[in-house]
């Protein structure tokens, strides 16, 4: 049943027997922490998700395959939160990489993981990440060798089919010395409700660079929980695209620490319609002198929509020349919407470039009456800046396949009167 | 074409436009100055039916219809074009996107097809060579980044690509450098035509050196105080405002 009963190595027991403990005392987070004061998770706690058993049917993924496995790339694909070797294309890989479950990883790279696993972020942060490390069927593991720079992006799908399925994975990404790798990772499912807890955790080696795209279309009744924790070495460069599309409740937190000199552009676009809550809390944490940080995350939200928005730059007494911006920028679409906007800056050194600015509002009427003046109406001028306004964010994506998937998504997700695909 | 009568209009409590006439034939262009807060701006800004200000009377007719009765996006269609003092930036909408979902709705208006995608790329390229802009220009979001000039010729390049029947250029030639200058108004000279007319909105003489009006009017706290022909611009630029302003 569990892929990774038979992993047994006592760091592991120990780690998890720790999370399990951890989060037999705290459970999930209460909205009396400051974290998830706009969070209410106790909808969780009601539903009595299951893992995922044997028992239960397999599903044909096939349909799901077709949208979402991005060709021109390595792909896992996870099912239910277990690996299936059957669906993932890993052939060809150069050998200076290794790219397999977490399960396999656990064996054939147990040294590796038992440096890094939970490095990054321990059970402490968190109930979420608690029950991940404690109850992780599966994942991926990543390890790009010093000097390695991979022609195509490596993907991990994953999938969820079960209805009231609980399913906790997790992903170990190591970059090492002046690698680079673009990764992906796609969570998508079929139409119910059930729980995904995936904790990620990317370690980028000195000069190395990893992009990182999360594009979570979970199904209209699901609650996702996404975690991305990043240690970034010196001169290291980290980017994340994360888009929030699907899930009734989804909550992602994406934490990175900066040593000498790296850099971190955090980007995000969440789109929320009907009763959907998308939640997204970033912290960068600047450790050390000239690091330059990038955010900008930009929500949409119709209907009775919530978006959160709680970013966090700290910039420590050491890290002095740190250059940072921070933006959060809502299109609120109707009166019943509502987004809360938290940017915090935490700052202990004293010769540093930080800014930040939110706007939570509606389309710009100078921006309405500019493309009426050339002979566009205003439905179809409204139609446009909205989708412009999701589309800067999609064409930050340099893999053409991928920026399409993404494309296909928003436009899903918007009127599509105005909107002239053969164009964008 | 054009035909303005007592117009007067406010904003909140202030009148900005104290009663201004003015008539336009096709074929005519016709250069409005004044200093800096005299209403150029809300003039420009009233023909093509920018919201926010409030038309307390007069009339404005064009091509023998109400103009002021009709919504933006129509007087656009109707041959109606406005170059922006201060273009607006668009991130995430393209500039070639915007050309093309701006002709075929002036297109489709006039009851003709949606245009070729071959026949728009061939005019879109001959129009960015008549203005000397990098075709790169075509892919980037409209007016995001670019510089002054840079936005201004944008806005001439989608004038010679919609045809205006009436074109307003408010102060298209600030910002520009005299190389620029000289691109821009070859570009707005290739467009005359018998059946065009334009307003030139502009605060200095110079561009009148490149675009020959044949009437300047001067515009002063919201009233045109002196009307002429193209060598009232010269008057103005050796004597200053002041001496109109006073009259
Ligand atoms: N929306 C507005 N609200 C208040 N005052 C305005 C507004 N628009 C213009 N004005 C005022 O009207 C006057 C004319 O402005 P404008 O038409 O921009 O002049 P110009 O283009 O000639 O420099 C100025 O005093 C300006 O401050
Ligand atoms: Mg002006």
């Amino acid at each position: 049943m569990n892929a990774i009963a038979k992993n047994q190595q006592t760091w592991l027991q120990a780690l998890r027997s720790d999370a399990l403990t951890q989060f037999a005392a705290q459970g999930f987070p209460s909205p009396r922490a400051e974290e998830w004061r706009y969070t209410n998770v106790s909808a969780i706690e009601k539903k009595r998700f299951l893992p995922v058993s044997d028992a239960q049917t397999a599903v044909d993924v096939t349909d799901i395959l077709t949208a979402y496995q991005l060709k021109e790339a390595w792909s896992l694909v996870l099912v239910d939160g277990c690996f299936h070797a059957d669906l993932s294309l890993l052939d060809g890989l150069p050998e200076a990489v290794a790219v397999m479950s977490m399960a396999n990883a656990l064996d054939s790279e147990a040294e590796t993981l038992q440096r890094t696993l939970g490095q990054a972020v321990s059970a402490m942060e968190h109930g979420f990440v608690a029950f991940n490390t404690a109850h992780f069927t599966d994942g991926l593991f990543v390890r790009i060798a010093a000097k390695q720079v991979l022609t195509k992006p490596i993907q991990v799908l994953h999938i969820a089919t079960q209805a009231d399925s609980l399913t906790a994975t997790r992903t170990v990404i190591i970059a090492e010395t002046m690698a680079a790798v673009e990764l992906v990772e796609t969570f998508v499912g079929i139409d119910n409700s059930y729980l995904s807890a995936a904790v990620t955790e990317v370690f980028v080696e000195d000069n190395a660079a990893v992009t990182l795209t999360k594009v979570q279309c979970e199904a209209d009744k699901a609650y996702h929980f996404g975690g991305t924790y990043v240690k970034q070495a010196r001169n290291a460069r980290f980017t994340h695209h994360n888009f929030a599309f699907g899930s009734l409740l989804a909550r992602c937190d994406i934490h990175s620490d900066l040593e000498d000199a790296a850099e971190c552009e955090l980007n995000g676009l969440y789109l929320g319609a009907k009763r959907q809550h998308l939640d997204n809390h970033t912290r960068i944490h600047h450790n050390k002198p000239h690091g330059i940080s990038r955010e900008l995350y930009k929500g949409i939200l119709d209907d009775r929509a919530r978006g959160v928005f709680q970013g966090r730059v700290i910039v420590a007494e050491d890290a002095q020349k740190t250059d940072s911006t921070m933006n959060n920028r809502n299109l609120l679409l109707s009166a019943d919407a509502e987004a809360d906007t938290k940017p915090q800056l935490e700052i202990y050194a004293d010769d540093v470039k930080c800014g930040h600015g939110v706007t939570v509002g509606q389309l710009d009427d100078k921006s309405i009456f500019y493309l009426q003046s050339r002979a566009i109406d205003e439905e179809t001028a409204r139609n446009m800046l909205t989708f412009a306004f999701a589309n800067e964010m999609v064409n930050k994506i340099n893999i053409p396949a991928l920026h399409d998937l993404v494309l296909a998504e928003v436009l899903k997700r918007f009127p599509q009167q105005g909107i002239e695909q053969d164009l964008l | 074409m054009l035909s303005i009568k007592n117009l007067t209009v406010s904003v909140g409590d202030k009148q900005i436009l104290k009663g201004i006439n003015l008539e336009i034939k096709a074929g005519e262009i016709h250069a409005i100055m004044g200093p800096n807060g005299s209403g150029k701006s809300t003039l420009s800004h009233i023909l093509s039916g920018k919201g926010g200000y409030e038309v307390t009377g007069g009339a404005v007719t064009y091509q023998g219809k109400d103009l002021l009765e009709m919504p933006p996006e129509i007087r656009a269609r109707e041959g109606v074009f406005l170059a922006f003092q201060y273009p607006v930036e668009i991130a995430g909408v393209s500039n070639i996107y915007l050309l093309k979902a701006a002709l075929n709705s002036v297109r489709k208006y006039h009851g003709l097809s949606e245009v070729d995608a071959m026949d728009f790329l061939t005019l879109i390229k001959e129009k960015v060579r008549l203005l000397e802009m990098d075709e790169k220009f075509l892919y980037r979001a409209v007016n995001e980044g670019f510089s002054g000039g840079e936005k201004k010729r944008n806005e001439i390049l989608q004038m010679a690509i919609l045809e205006p029947k009436l074109c307003i250029l408010d102060e298209t030639d600030s910002g520009l450098d005299i190389d620029a200058l000289k691109v821009v108004s070859e570009g707005v000279n290739s467009l005359r035509s018998p059946d065009r007319a334009f307003i030139m909105v502009t605060h200095y003489q110079r561009l009148l050196d490149y675009i020959k009006p044949d009437y300047v009017h001067v515009l002063a706290h919201g009233q045109i105080v002196k009307s002429g022909g193209a060598e009232l611009a010269l008057e103005l630029e050796e004597k200053g405002y002041s001496w109109v302003e006073a009259a």
